[in-house]
């Protein structure tokens, strides 16, 4: 019985073409598999498309109406954000109405105080009563809304994300400033990334005297804080896109350049360079065509990094009034303004705000998509 | 090791000179002067307040004379607030500074570990993507729309706390608050990864193997040993805090050095702005002078030679 069991289970195996030597999958490079490993992150993935959309509407979203810059206008100035459509819908924010809760003894003193404080426009103020009060001090409350697009008789006219204390269009503004703040640290990174590559690739390749030299000079610079450097040298260029680059990548070249030296020390010590200098290759072909392409990877996540420090550095200096100057805007300037004006148009700041918070979240998650992306150990 | 402390000390003082050489003649190149139009001082005036400024001198006296006050703690007097020596102004000043500073490391830094902790624990857990969703935020959102949006939801619409101004335990903590975003996020973030690779070591296995309770593995084998390399982000947490104290005192309006420095910048005052910037200096390098003792001493791995560092 129990012999029979056995011979029933092992059923001869059927003859099939030799399939041992078919290889599963075809063999990918390191680019492929960084490449791979990075679109099935999703976060990095989505991060990537918010920002190549934030590019595109940093370069098309000033032109989409016909407010300029700098077009100043009092009579217009502070008016709340306002979108077609979005302006029937009371809690999206886009309703061109300015409201606020008022308090007062009485109901009256309560309304008084809002009218007053909404220009006395009496007949475009919507007063809602909150509390009725007992007729003791600051009791009673009420919520007004204020029209303020038809007040000035500019029913027709959209500010989709309001104007500044001066009357300026802050949509126009807002893109305007993401081109500068996106155009100063793809500069800054673009320069401290040269210098960075060359620096350490220099001190590295060559090694012995120059490298002892080089990183002396490297050793005394990395020791001064750059924050101090940035903001001497914003104090002693005239302020603008150029000396904030300059600000920038004096000080932002060292880690890269560090990095580098560490990677080409390790790697020119390879066969493959050992191959390619008996084959009689020049030493700049052998950096060039041999050395970077295998330290890529460490570069391009250095620099991913890079950006938002710089975003946030020319949002700092900016704010702190070295940065920036009218009337040109960048997101810095912008939320500068916006905190000027926090308590009673809240408005100004929030969409710099949002902006640039997005702009960093999604250039972090693209770095940190990256670098697991050249990591060998994260490809399956 | 002696001899490894005093050559970096060494180079801290001539980093600090190189500093204050820069600054010095930086700011010479700079128009601005502590005369202004309004006062309408005679000519005579005018050379009797540059003479006390010691401005009369050739640049090369005054620079010998600025390193000679340096040395014994004189920055100079302010070109703003007349008669008042700068090392005065920053000494008045320092003390918000310094308690909401260190309020927001400690407090940051310790909520950090925690996030951290529960994240390896949870690893891939939902606790695990909620505090890592919330350390990029705090690795990313700049401190200064942290700082409005606190003010504007805790202060200004649910009046919970003071919107500004310094005073009180209640005032700092909004901008405590604002301030230790990124010392916990980059905690959080550092420990975090480092846990979960402890944890996934042998000796941790070992441990359990030996029946130790799990949190005596969590605490005195996983945390002890992540902890170490959270001590070389203490730079860039530094870094932060100068930062953030500029802006997030600015916001708040807290009487702190940071609030001094961006008014004198929009003022033109040289001598004050020279004298934070060289304690800034000093203070971020002597940070990192600490940090890499420390690291030698906490971590026997790493041993201090007199050769490269």
């Amino acid at each position: 019985m129990e012999n029979k069991e056995i011979k029933d289970l092992l059923v001869p195996m059927k003859q099939k073409e030799d399939t041992s030597e078919k290889i599963s999958s075809p063999s990918r490079t390191f680019l492929q598999d960084a490449r791979r490993t990075f679109f099935k992150n999703k976060l990095a993935v989505v991060s990537m498309i918010t920002l190549v959309l934030i590019i595109i509407m940093s370069f098309v979203g000033p032109g989409m109406n016909d407010h300029g810059i700098d077009d100043q206008d009092l009579s217009r100035a502070k008016l709340p954000a306002r979108v077609p459509v979005l302006e029937n819908i009371s809690w999206s924010g886009f309703t061109g109405v300015l409201s606020d809760e008022f308090q007062g003894d009485t109901v009256e003193q309560a309304t008084t105080n809002a009218i007053s404080r909404y220009s006395n426009q009496e007949e475009f103020i919507d007063i809602e009563v909150l509390d009725e009060g007992d007729g003791s001090r600051n009791s009673a409350e009420v919520k007004a809304t204020y029209h303020v697009y038809e007040a000035k008789d500019m029913q027709d006219q959209y500010y989709w994300l309001g104007t500044d204390t001066l009357g300026r269009d802050q949509w126009t503004r807002l893109w305007d400033g993401t081109t500068v703040s996106l155009l100063i640290a793809f500069i800054a990174a673009a320069i401290s990334l040269l210098i960075g590559v060359a620096y350490g690739g220099i001190a590295g390749y060559y090694g012995g005297k120059v490298d002892d030299v080089l990183m002396r000079i490297l050793e005394v610079l990395v020791g001064i804080p750059n924050l101090v450097i940035i903001l001497l040298m914003m104090l002693v260029l005239d302020p603008g896109i150029t000396s904030i680059v300059i600000a920038l990548t004096i000080t932002g070249w060292t880690g890269m350049a560090r990095i580098v030296r560490g990677e080409v020390m390790k790697q020119k010590n390879q066969e493959y360079v050992l191959a390619a200098r008996t084959l009689g290759q020049s030493n700049w072909k052998v950096i060039t065509k041999h050395l970077l392409p295998n330290i890529s990877g460490i570069i391009i996540i250095n620099t991913m990094f890079n950006i938002p420090d710089a975003i946030f550095f020319e949002a700092f200096l900016s704010f702190i009034g070295l940065g920036i100057t009218p009337p040109d805007a960048s997101l810095g300037t912008l939320i500068n303004t916006g905190f000027d004006n926090i308590m009673l148009y809240p408005y100004m700041l929030v969409f710099p705000a949002i902006l640039i918070s997005v702009i960093m979240i999604a250039f972090n998650l693209i770095g940190d998509g990256l670098r697991d992306a050249f990591d060998p150990k994260m490809h399956k | 090791m002696v001899r490894y402390i005093l050559r970096r000390v060494m180079y801290m003082l001539i980093t600090l000179f190189i500093i204050a050489t820069l600054s010095f003649f930086l700011m010479k190149l700079l128009p601005g002067s502590p005369l202004n139009a309004e006062d309408k001082l005679s000519e005579e005036q005018q050379a009797i307040v540059l003479e006390k400024y010691g401005l009369n001198d050739p640049i090369p006296v005054q620079y010998v004379n600025y390193l000679g006050g340096l040395v014994q703690g004189d920055l100079g007097i302010s070109f703003a607030f007349s008669n008042t020596p700068v090392t005065d102004i920053l000494m008045d000043r320092i003390g918000p500074s310094a308690q909401l500073g260190a309020q927001a490391l400690v407090v940051g830094t310790i909520l950090g570990v925690l996030l951290g902790l529960i994240a390896a624990i949870s690893h891939n857990g939902f606790l695990d993507y909620t505090s890592t969703v919330i350390a990029v935020l705090g690795t990313s959102i700049p401190n200064f729309v942290f700082a409005g949006l606190l003010q504007y939801v805790f202060a200004a619409e649910l009046e919970w706390f003071p919107v500004a101004l310094w005073g009180s335990f209640e005032h700092s903590i909004l901008p405590t608050i604002a301030l230790m975003i990124f010392p916990m996020a980059t905690a959080a973030r550092f420990v975090r990864t480092e846990m979960v690779e402890v944890l996934g070591s042998d000796f941790i296995t070992t441990a359990r193997a030996k029946g130790v309770s799990e949190p005596g593995i969590v605490f005195k084998h996983g945390l002890r040993n992540a902890l170490i390399p959270l001590v070389t982000v203490i730079g860039p947490m530094a870094v932060s805090l100068m930062t953030g104290s500029m802006v997030i005192e600015q916001i708040f309006a807290i009487p702190g050095i940071g609030e001094q420095f961006v008014n004198s910048v929009m003022v033109n005052d040289y001598p004050t702005i020279m004298g934070t910037t060289l304690m800034f200096a000093a203070l971020f390098i002597g940070i990192i002078l600490i940090i890499d003792l420390l690291y030698g001493l906490i971590d026997p791995r790493i041993r201090i030679s007199g050769g490269d560092s």
